[in-house]
């Protein structure tokens, strides 16, 4: 895994002498001295931290805890007091103003929380901003546009002004006019927070799906632990400007390394983070059509179950055979496709478990899950969702 | 009896008077420049203005009222300009358009430049901001003052007060609009690698741009009636009509030219406001 973003003991004071607070920060005194006894500000201290190519960096705490100050020094909106911020390698502290220029245009791009749309242009003239800033033309950017436009699902909407949207749509087009520079890093500083919670659920997808399509590096501010869990593929927490504990979702949940981060992870709701591929099993017993109904009703029998799952030859779920059914058949020299039962219920991968409870409790067979060509992926017995409640 | 003292008057007029000679013998090629770019610009309106046909102006301003405004108002404007040539004063009415119209344009061409280093620079915010209260609480005809002693008698001088009187208020929206535009805007224009020059072209100034539709506006207006006191240094038109009528204690022609006037400023006022209106963007 290669590292895109290299963050090391970067360093942020708002104030009118802020080089001069460094000191006193060396010396040991803390944010709420230096804020009372000098009147500035700590937005962060020392922070250090990489991003892998392609991951979803997510970065929370409470609100003032600085994750605005940290993700606005990467792009430079905010200049350090202190430290390096390497991009493949090269440290964008130390840009002239043409090189910044060159890097905002081209490697990395913002979406904001309250959206920052362009009121004063039309939907597609927003998307195709940047493409306009590099010097692009009319027709090649109105094209490029179009394209982002349709994957983030804005179509029809083109020739609207922002306003004339709704809150989850505009955040759509602050999403599509970073993406419409093909940016390598994605900056997003709590882009959903303004949005209702369905909403929210629903872009949270949306992101989630766009990232497996482009595979860009994400940087995500989220003052949300579930939100955070969900998207992550690494979490840092952070508190007074300071990162607390960074880890995988998992590392930080299996072990929080203070009091503080403990705390935090007590919010979380299980059934909101976990999924379907993170709960299934391979399952132990499984039949193809052209078995017949001997192998099937052996299968069970190994197993100690009562029905089993059947496949083609590639491995496409087909139906369900219980061994009432199956011993039966067999009698009457039936074969194994007239007794397929298809009353089970199927599921995608990217399902979260509150969802499957849902179907758990409908159901009396184990949940399939497959992906979109139908084949089956594993399976998960309804006691492994329901014992996830206590 | 109360007097105060003699010997503690100073002459101020004779300062003026000798800063104004040392004005003119060292820059005096400047202001006859000035003078004559004033005077060839002012032509070039009035030949625009008087070689359009008195029909085609009742034509063309119904036209744009019915589009900007409505069929009813169309109307009742062409009448009012119907009226103005029915009074004998249409020749006087297309003199004070002119002038008024060069004054604006000169007006906007350094205002809003002005205004945009007003938003840009917070010092020099600092330092133009009481000129301008100043300029706003002056009696507009104290302007003919300077305006009479650098270019003498005339149409220049008129045009050149007029244009002092009527700029700041095209320069303060300009400020405001600018420095209203949300932050979030700029830093989303900046994250994208815009540079200064295209945020201000790009962002700023159309986000501005019904703010200084409304600096323009009052510019307009103000235009307008310095344009009448501007008649007392030589500038013919309405306001000249008026002035003969006192002189001659004329009431029913002082009451005509007063009439148009009016009319001029109704006019200009609503069709500018509905103009201005179609640069709003949906809210
Ligand atoms: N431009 C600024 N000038 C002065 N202080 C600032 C500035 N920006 C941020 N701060 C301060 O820095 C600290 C960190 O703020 P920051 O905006 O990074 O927090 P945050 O984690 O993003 O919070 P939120 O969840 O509310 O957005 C706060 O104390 C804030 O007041
Ligand atoms: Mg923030």
């Amino acid at each position: 895994m290669t590292v895109k973003l290299n963050v090391e003991g970067l360093t942020k004071i708002f104030g009118r002498n802020p080089r001069a607070m460094l000191e006193k920060l060396e010396q040991g005194l803390t944010k709420d001295t230096i804020l009372k006894e000098f009147g500035h500000t700590v937005g962060i201290n020392q922070v250090s931290l990489e991003v892998n190519e392609g991951e979803i960096f997510v970065i929370m705490g409470l609100s003032g805890s600085g994750k605005s100050t940290l993700i606005r020094c990467l792009n430079l909106l905010n200049r350090p007091t202190a430290g390096k911020i390497m991009v493949d390698g090269e440290d964008i502290v130390k840009y002239d103003g043409k090189r910044l220029k060159a890097y905002r245009q081209h490697k990395v791009a913002m979406v904001f929380q309250h959206f920052g749309l362009f009121t004063h242009r039309k939907v597609i003239d927003n998307v195709a901003y940047g493409l306009e800033v590099r010097g692009i033309s009319p027709a090649e950017r109105r094209e490029l546009a179009q394209k982002v436009i349709d994957i983030v699902g804005l179509n029809g909407w083109e020739e609207m002004y922002p306003n004339e949207l709704s809150g989850g749509m505009q955040q759509r087009v602050g999403l599509a006019r970073a993406l419409a520079t093909d940016p390598e890093i994605l900056l997003m500083d709590e882009p959903f927070s303004a949005l209702d919670p369905l909403i929210r659920r629903e872009m949270q997808q949306e992101l989630l799906d766009i990232q497996a399509r482009l595979k860009k590096t994400i940087i995500f501010i989220s003052h949300d632990i579930n939100e955070a869990f969900k998207l992550g593929d690494r979490v840092a927490i952070m508190k007074d400007g300071v990162v607390e504990q960074m880890g995988t979702p998992d590392e930080i949940l299996a072990k929080p390394k203070n009091d503080y981060i403990k705390k935090f992870v007590q919010d979380i709701d299980r059934s909101k983070i976990l999924q379907a591929k993170n709960i299934m099993i391979r399952p132990n017993a499984l039949v193809s059509l052209k078995d017949g109904l001997k192998v099937a009703i052996k299968e069970m029998e190994q197993a100690g179950i009562s029905s089993i799952f059947v496949l083609d030859h590639e491995r496409r779920l087909q139906g369900l055979v219980t061994i009432d059914d199956a011993i039966k058949a067999l009698k009457e020299h039936k074969p194994i496709k007239d007794i397929l039962q298809h009353t089970y219920s199927t599921t995608a991968p990217e399902t979260y478990m509150n969802e499957l409870i849902q179907i758990a409790t409908e159901t009396k067979y184990p949940i399939a899950v497959i992906d979109n060509d139908q084949k089956l992926l594993g399976i998960i017995a309804r006691v492994t969702v329901l014992s996830n409640l206590v | 009896m109360n007097y105060f003292p003699e010997n503690l008057r100073i002459n101020i007029g004779k300062y003026i008077d000798q800063a104004i000679e040392w004005l003119m013998q060292n820059f005096g090629g400047i202001f006859d420049g000035i003078s004559a770019g004033i005077i060839w610009f002012l032509r070039q309106i009035e030949i625009l203005m008087f070689f359009v046909p008195w029909w085609a102006v009742l034509i063309l301003i119904f036209l744009i009222t019915w589009r900007v405004i409505n069929a009813k108002a169309a109307l009742a404007y062409s009448l009012m300009f119907f009226l103005v040539g029915c009074f004998g004063l249409w020749e006087s009415m297309i003199l004070t358009l002119s002038i008024v119209l060069s004054s604006v344009i000169f007006s906007m061409v350094i205002g809003i430049p002005l205004g945009i280093l007003m938003a840009a620079s917070d010092r020099f915010n600092s330092y133009t901001r009481p000129i301008l209260d100043a300029m706003q609480t002056m009696p507009s005809f104290v302007y003919l003052i300077p305006a009479l002693l650098l270019f003498g008698m005339g149409k220049v001088p008129a045009v050149f007060a007029t244009m002092i009187y009527a700029i700041p208020p095209v320069m303060r929206l300009t400020d405001l609009g600018i420095r209203n535009v949300p932050k979030e805007m700029i830093e989303a224009a900046h994250s994208f690698g815009s540079s200064n020059l295209q945020t201000l072209i790009k962002i700023q100034l159309p986000q501005a741009l019904p703010t200084i539709m409304a600096g323009i506006n009052q510019t307009i207006m103000m235009a307008l009636s310095m344009v009448v006191i501007a008649s007392m240094i030589g500038a013919r038109g309405l306001g000249l009509d008026v002035l003969q009528a006192i002189q001659h204690i004329d009431i029913g022609k002082g009451f005509e030219a007063g009439i148009c006037i009016v009319f001029l400023a109704i006019i200009i006022d609503r069709l500018t406001q509905s103009i201005g209106a179609r640069f709003k963007y949906p809210k």
